[in-house]
Order: structure tokens, then C-alpha cells, then sequence
């Protein structure tokens, strides 16, 4: 009776996307007062219907309900109820119902939370979302029903794939959705403001919060993804340029590029056409990462669910998505001024810049992810895009990313001196390159030409923005005064500066992480009888044997290991070999002693011979944990940005902008 | 730049038409089943040496007589390690033999991971190269051809062997290998 219910309350949510999609927006083209008034209580009636179809298919998995398909499939009675949760987004089915749970989530949040929006605009918005969600719900109605009925009800369900009953794994996707959603609202505001022929600063301003907010998620998201391979996956590694890893990189760099497309267009009216279509690009990468994902068309050792037939329908849904907002942009956008001269040497130019950087570096990605695909269209046959392939783009971009980076936030807009920026900047210059060279001493360095690089980079990350607050709070009322300064900085307007600070000190402790991890990480397989031990990058790792231990829903090997950093013992580790009563490829459960510095990592093999042997992986991660610290502070800094309160949408009346000159966030202006 | 200002703005429409087009073109394919140019076609002729030693060759000829599972892997490649001990298993079976093709990698690496699981290949060619691999038109580890009792390649098998490519493709093809003489 509550799945029926479920599956009614899906059906609801789909006429009432249809209204969404058409009354508004058509109201807001004739005028109709009645039809744009009809967008708030839509989206709120929309959010309603899916939370119900969401709350059964909840309720099926709590009580174990195997008669439905999906339930049946993607559960067990033993499975732990944490994990019967997560289970509801473990599969194809579910995963798509947490989308659109997170689209109608969004959706009634713009209602919400615009209360200053001009009625045209939100019901626009509001419109373009309800076309999106009446595709997404005509692919789960259509070739995915969560609420299907099995019969004859089966005594025991499937069991959730072993490699998502995890803690990590059950929060990753939401985050990732939250984000992949969130650029929903970007794209439907570029969409409303081209539709309206309205681009302008105000769109900017109305667009930013929303834009970062996804962000933060899809940045937490890929961040813990990343560290759930870590872990999880048991090989050691953290980012495998897998082609669903990229599809989730891919929106992140464009989102990335967005966000500081639209802070020039907001404070400059400048790149306004570049900025929409930014916008368009990273939420058709996210439908297009959902669409190799779950079509198919690419392998990947993510992809738990793959059917041709559903790829087919999101493909078309792409096509109609994708193709029709470009379309109207080669419409609307010719019309688009380009406002807002600016010089060689200007914040714009370095935001530029920018945005080319990161674009290149999707291309690339979407081009390696494809390249199997391109390459076998052409019948050009030979193809080696892999892992190699894609540090190499990664390392040949990411340097420049970084000293631009530096350079960016301490340049003004419009127009700047040489001589000024060298000025504020000369000391941060100086120290970076100490750090290069003291590195590439042979004292410090072992060879690896990248380590000196990598750490020089860094530096000059973190140098050149303490040089650009120092600056800023000069500017504010002199350095003697600094305290008070910053927390009235704080305070007031100065968060968006803030958060843009953190977010790239963030940048900073990331490749402080990767390479030191990439260049000085020591691993090894070795056979380890009982009692026999074995040293690694100092650290003694003593293996004391394996035992069978059962879990709820699966049976383990556990081995036990004593780590000692000389005569100390720092550790003990319980690595273990799992294979699940639902079958499947045995898993591995890495032990990790984790540490700000370094982690000293375990994980089971397979058992060789008959004495009790063990093939194992010992592994030492120095600064690993920085990568996802890094991450971390990126989306503090968003967090920080977002809470500036030019950006609180419900109250504070939106500024005449574009023509108010750069004040706020830049730190040379002031 | 004489291109006009409006045509300008379609280029990511047409980007995204290619893409498009690629996209429908690649749905139309199976990749668990990328049908190889070269299937049905005798394996291309090769020497490469044996990654025990380097003196020895490994040639087109060793997979002539009996029905042959190549295997490609790397000690480097994550699910190739996955796929290990599905192949220890399929080394103990009769009717075939399992040779390896060690695909740009490193020969101590390759040998050190053979050497702590178990080797379950009765011979491993050592490509660091990607020389035989590109005339195989290998895309990625792991990759395995069935190559029949005639030196022909009969199919090949994207992504590591698990039980439901053994249960369905392999051993019924195996099967009917074997019993072709």
C-alpha cells in the first residue's frame, strides 16, 4: 500500500512539474500576474509530493519490504539499519529519486528565500527547474519506477553492494547530487535572464549564492569520494581519473570557473555572455556525468548500474536540455553587450585567465574520458589515454593555475601597475623562490624535481594572499590596528574576501598534499608469515596473523598488525578480507593509522599457501591527509563567501549594480 | 576573426552536436563487447621476450595448438589485482592455457606481484611499450582475448573476468573451442 502510495505521489509530482514548466514562465512572457504567482506554490506542492515518494521508499527498506523490485534488489534483512537508509540511494532507482528530491529542494528554496527577485525573474527560474524535473521524473516513471512490485515475494533481498555499505559511501552521493542539483539554480537563472534578454549585474548578484552553495557540496562530495576510494577501494590511491570520478571533476572546474566568471560580471558587467554560458556548461557537465554514469557508455569500476535503454532516454533528455539552452543562446546572447573596458593588467584579464585555465583543463578531462569512444568512432584504433596521460595535463596546467592564483586577488580591477603589484607582492615573490631553492638542495630534496616545484608553489600561494590582506587591512586603518580591523572587516562586508582567502589557502594545503604524497609515499607488496615483520619508511609492521571473524552480513578474514616507529608501538591495525553473504568480489577493509603528517596504511591481500601466509600492501602516505584538508577549506571558504551579507537574498534590497565601482571584496581597492 | 558576431555564438551548439552524435554513435555499442576489427582474424605476428626472461621470446607461434585466454594486466592497474584471483582459479582448469601480457608496466614490479600472489600464467610476454598492445588494439588492463586452437581471436573481453562474463561468455566459448578440435 505505501509503495502504490509512493508511486501516486510520483505521478502527482509530475503534473505538477508540468504546470511548473508551463504557467509561469508563460505568464512571465504575457504578463498574467496570476500564472508567475502560481511558482512559489508549485515548487513548494512539488517539494511536498517527492518528500512523500521519497519517505516510502524509506519506509520499504526499513521494514524490509522485498516485494518491491528495487528493495529486493538493493537490500537484505541483515543488512544494518544505518546502511538500509543509505541503501535507499544505493541503486540506479533511488539514486535518481534522491535527485529529484534534491532538484524540488532547491526549487523551493529559490521560492523561499527570493522574496526581493523581481516576479518575472523567480517564476522563470522556477519554470526552467520544473521543465528539468519533468524530464528527470518521466526517466524514473518511465524506465526506472523505484515502486515496482515484485512477485512472487522473494524470503530475502540481494543485498546492498558491498562496496557502498560504508559511512562514507553514504553520504558521498547526496553531497554529489546536492551539488550536481545546486547548478540547477545557476543555469536556470542564465537561462531566465537570456530568455528575458536580461543579463546584467542583478542576475550576477542573484546568482552567486546559489552557484557557491552548489559548489561547496560538489566539493565536499568529490572530497569524499576520494577519500572513500582511499580507504575503501583498498589500493591506496586517491583520485584514479575514473570516468565517473570525472564526470564529477568536470562540473566542479566549470562551477569553479563560473563562480569567478560571475564575481567580474557582477562588479564589472563584464563577460556577461561568457558567464551564462559557464552556467549552461556546468550543469549540462552534471547531466551529462549522470548520463555516462548510468548509460553505460563508458566502463568504470563506480558504475553499479548501466543499461542502454535508460541511456537512451537521458541522452535525448540531454539533447533537449543541452542542446535547447544553447540554441538560445546563439539566440539571445549576440544581442548581449559586452560591457566594462579593462586593461592588460587588470583583475579581469587574471580572472580571464583563469576561467580559460580551468576551462582547457575540462576540455581535456572530457576529452580523455571520451577518448576510448573518439577514438574507436574514427577507427583510429590506438589509444593509451590513462592514468599517465592524465597527470601529465594535470601537472603541465596546474602550475600556472597556482602562480596566477597568487597574482589574481592582489591586482586590481580595471587597470593596474606593474610597479604597485610588485610592490605588494615583491617579499612574497622572494620567499617563494627561497623555498624552491632551499628545497632543491640535496639536503631537502630527494631528486624529485617536482617536490621543490610543488612546495615553491605553495608558499607563494600562501604569501601572496597574507601580502594581500596585509594590504587590505593597511588600507582599513594601519597595521597597528589590525585586530579591531579584522573583526570589523569581518563583521561588515569583508566575508566574501574572507572566504575567497581561505578557499585559496585551501588550493594551497592541496598541493602541499599531493605532493608530498606523490613524491615521497613509499608502498610495498610483500608475503608476511605469522610474527614475521617488515620495515617500511621507518615504520616496523608485524604481523601477528589472520582469523575468521563473521560480521552481520558477511565473513572476514582479519589480520592484526603491530606498527612500531622504532622500539614504540604506535599502532595496532585490523585490516580486513570481507566476502559477503550476497556474493559478489571479496572486499577490502584497509586499516589506517591516520595522522596530520602521514598515514601508515594496511590492507589484506590474499591468503598464500597453507601456513597462514598473507599477501599484504604496506603503505606510508606522508601529508595525504592534506589533500582532503585542502578540499575541506575550500568549501569552508565558500561557506564563509556565502555568508557575506550583501548576499542575504530575503532581506537586503538589491544594490543598482554594475555601475557601483569595485568596492567589497577587492583588496587593492579601498 | 572575420567571423560574424552571431555565428559565434553557436559554436557550443555545434560542440555539442558532435558531442552528441558520438554519444548516440557509442550507445549503439556494448563496451563490455567492443566488437574488435580483429576478431575472427589470426592474432598479428609478434616477438616480444617473457618477463622471466628477457632472452626467451614470446611469440605468435605459442598460441597455436591449444586454446589460449590472453590476459592483459599491469601491476599497476587496480582491477587487474581484483581480477587475480578469479585468475588463479582459471589456471587450475584443463582445456586452455592462461598466458599473460604484461602491458607497460615495469618488469620488477610485474614480477614482485607474481611472485607474492602467485603467478597463474603458464607463460607472461613483457610489453613496456604498448608494441603488441597497439597491434591488438588493446584500450586498457584488463583486456583478455580467446585466441582458438588456429592462432585466430575469437573474442575479447573488456574489464576484468568476473563470474558473470566467465558463466556467460567464456567457458560456454571455451566449451565449444574445445570441442571444435
Amino acid at each position: 500500500m505505501v509503495p502504490e502510495l509512493g508511486h501516486l505521489a510520483l505521478i502527482l509530482a509530475l503534473l505538477i512539474a508540468l504546470v511548473q514548466a508551463v504557467f509561469p514562465l508563460a505568464g512571465s512572457l504575457s504578463g498574467n500576474r496570476p500564472w508567475m504567482a502560481m511558482a512559489r506554490p508549485l515548487a513548494y506542492g512539488q517539494l511536498t509530493m517527492i518528500a512523500i515518494a521519497f519517505a516510502a521508499l524509506t519506509q520499504a527498506f526499513l521494514t524490509s519490504d522485498f516485494s518491491v523490485l528495487y528493495v529486493a534488489e538493493n537490500s537484505n534483512s541483515l543488512l544494518p539499519t544505518i546502511y538500509k537508509f543509505s541503501a535507499v540511494w544505493g541503486g540506479h532507482e533511488g539514486s535518481l529519486l534522491l535527485w529529484v528530491l534534491f532538484m524540488a529542494c532547491w526549487g523551493a528554496a529559490v521560492a523561499a528565500l527570493s522574496r526581493n527577485l523581481p516576479l518575472t525573474v523567480m517564476s522563470r527560474v522556477i519554470s526552467v527547474q520544473g521543465m528539468i524535473t519533468v524530464g528527470f521524473l518521466l526517466f524514473m516513471l518511465l524506465t526506472s519506477n523505484p515502486f515496482e512490485r515484485l512477485f512472487p515475494v522473494p524470503q530475502e533481498g540481494r543485498d546492498l553492494n558491498p562496496l557502498l555499505q560504508d559511512p562514507g559511501l553514504a553520504i558521498h552521493p547526496p553531497m554529489l547530487y546536492m551539488g550536481y542539483v545546486g547548478f540547477s539554480v545557476a543555469f536556470a537563472f542564465a537561462l531566465a535572464a537570456l530568455i528575458g534578454g536580461r543579463l546584467d549585474a542583478a542576475w550576477a548578484r542573484w546568482s552567486r549564492p546559489w552557484t557557491t552553495v552548489a559548489w561547496i557540496f560538489l566539493t565536499i562530495g568529490i572530497m569524499l569520494g576520494s577519500w572513500w576510494s582511499y580507504y575503501e577501494l583498498g589500493w591506496g590511491g586517491w583520485w584514479f581519473w575514473d570516468p565517473v570520478e570525472n564526470a564529477s571533476l568536470m562540473p566542479w572546474l566549470v562551477g569553479t570557473a563560473l563562480i569567478h566568471s560571475l564575481a567580474v560580471t557582477e562588479k564589472r558587467g563584464a563577460f556577461k555572455s561568457w558567464t551564462v554560458l559557464l552556467a549552461i556548461c556546468a550543469f549540462s557537465l552534471s547531466l551529462l556525468g549522470t548520463f555516462l554514469v548510468r548509460s553505460g557508455v563508458l566502463t568504470s569500476v563506480h558504475a553499479f548500474a548501466t543499461d542502454p535503454a535508460r541511456g537512451m532516454f537521458i541522452l535525448l533528455f540531454l539533447c533537449v536540455v543541452v542542446g535547447g539552452s544553447l540554441a538560445l543562446y546563439a539566440w539571445r546572447a549576440p544581442e548581449v553587450s559586452e560591457g566594462g573596458r579593462f586593461d592588460l593588467l587588470s583583475r579581469e584579464t587574471s580572472l580571464l585567465a583563469n576561467n580559460l585555465l580551468f576551462v582547457a583543463f575540462t576540455v581535456l578531462v572530457l576529452f580523455g574520458t571520451l577518448a576510448p569512444l573518439i577514438y574507436e568512432a574514427f577507427d583510429w584504433g590506438k589509444i593509451s589515454v590513462g592514468f599517465p596521460w592524465f597527470n601529465k595535463m594535470f601537472l603541465a596546467l596546474a602550475p600556472f593555475m597556482a602562480i596566477l592564483l597568487g597574482v589574481g586577488p592582489a591586482v586590481r580591477w580595471k587597470h593596474d601597475e606593474p610597479m604597485r603589484l610588485l610592490r605588494t607582492l615583491w617579499w612574497a615573490l622572494a620567499l617563494s623562490i627561497l623555498v624552491l631553492v632551499v628545497s632543491y638542495l640535496p639536503a631537502f630534496s630527494s631528486g624529485h624535481l617536482w617536490v621543490p616545484v610543488g612546495l615553491a608553489l605553495a608558499a607563494w600561494l600562501v604569501l601572496a594572499h597574507v601580502a594581500v590582506v596585509l594590504e587590505r587591512l593597511k588600507n582599513k586603518g594601519g597595521l597597528a590596528r589590525m585586530g579591531p580591523a579584522l573583526l570589523a572587516d569581518l563583521r561588515g562586508g569583508g566575508r566574501s574576501f574572507y572566504g575567497m582567502v581561505i578557499a585559496h589557502l585551501g588550493v594551497a594545503v592541496f598541493v602541499v598534499g599531493v605532493t608530498m604524497v606523490s613524491n615521497f609515499q613509499h608502498e610495498e607488496d610483500v608475503r608476511l608469515s605469522p610474527n614475521a615483520s617488515y620495515e617500511l619508511a621507518g615504520y616496523r609492521f608485524e604481523f601477528l596473523g589472520a582469523e575468521a571473524v563473521p560480521g552481520p552480513n558477511y565473513m572476514a578474514q582479519r589480520g592484526h598488525f603491530k606498527v612500531y616507529r622504532g622500539d614504540r608501538q604506535i599502532a595496532n591495525l585490523f585490516p580486513e578480507k570481507r566476502a559477503y553473504l550476497g556474493g559478489g568480489m571479496p572486499m577490502t577493509e584497509a586499516a589506517i593509522d591516520p595522522g596530520l603528517f602521514r598515514d601508515v596504511y594496511v590492507s589484506m591481500g590474499e591468503a598464500v599457501g597453507d601456513k597462514g601466509d598473507w599477501a599484504v600492501r604496506l603503505y606510508y602516505k606522508p601529508f595525504v591527509r592534506w589533500i582532503w584538508l585542502g578540499a575541506i577549506l575550500m568549501a569552508l571558504g565558500g561557506v564563509v563567501t556565502v555568508s557575506d551579507p550583501r548576499y542575504r537574498m530575503a532581506r537586503a534590497p538589491a544594490r543598482r549594480p554594475a555601475t557601483s565601482s569595485a568596492g567589497g571584496t577587492s583588496a587593492a581597492t579601498a | 576573426m572575420a567571423m560574424s558576431k552571431s555565428v559565434r555564438y553557436l559554436i557550443p551548439l555545434v560542440v555539442f552536436a558532435a558531442l552528441a552524435g558520438l554519444l548516440v554513435w557509442g550507445l549503439g555499442q556494448d563496451p563490455r563487447e567492443v566488437p574488435s576489427p580483429l576478431i575472427g582474424k589470426p592474432v598479428p605476428t609478434f616477438s616480444l621476450p617473457t618477463l622471466e626472461d628477457p632472452n626467451r621470446a614470446f611469440t605468435d607461434a605459442d598460441l597455436r595448438g591449444k586454446v589460449s585466454l590472453v590476459n592483459v594486466w599491469a601491476s599497476w592497474c587496480s582491477a587487474c589485482r581484483a581480477e587475480h584471483q578469479s585468475l588463479m582459479a582459471l589456471s587450475e582448469m584443463p582445456g586452455f592455457q592462461l598466458i599473460g601480457l604484461n602491458w607497460k608496466d615495469d618488469a620488477a614490479d610485474a614480477k614482485q606481484v607474481l611472485a607474492i600472489s602467485g603467478d597463474p600464467y603458464t607463460m607472461v610476454g613483457y610489453d613496456p611499450d604498448n608494441k603488441v598492445g597497439i597491434d591488438w588494439g588493446v584500450y586498457g588492463a584488463p583486456e583478455t582475448f580467446v585466441v582458438d586452437r588456429q592462432g585466430i581471436i575469437r573474442y575479447k573481453q573488456i574489464g576484468p573476468i568476473d563470474r558473470k562474463a566467465w558463466e556467460e561468455k567464456l567457458q560456454p566459448l571455451l566449451e565449444k573451442l574445445n570441442a571444435e578440435g
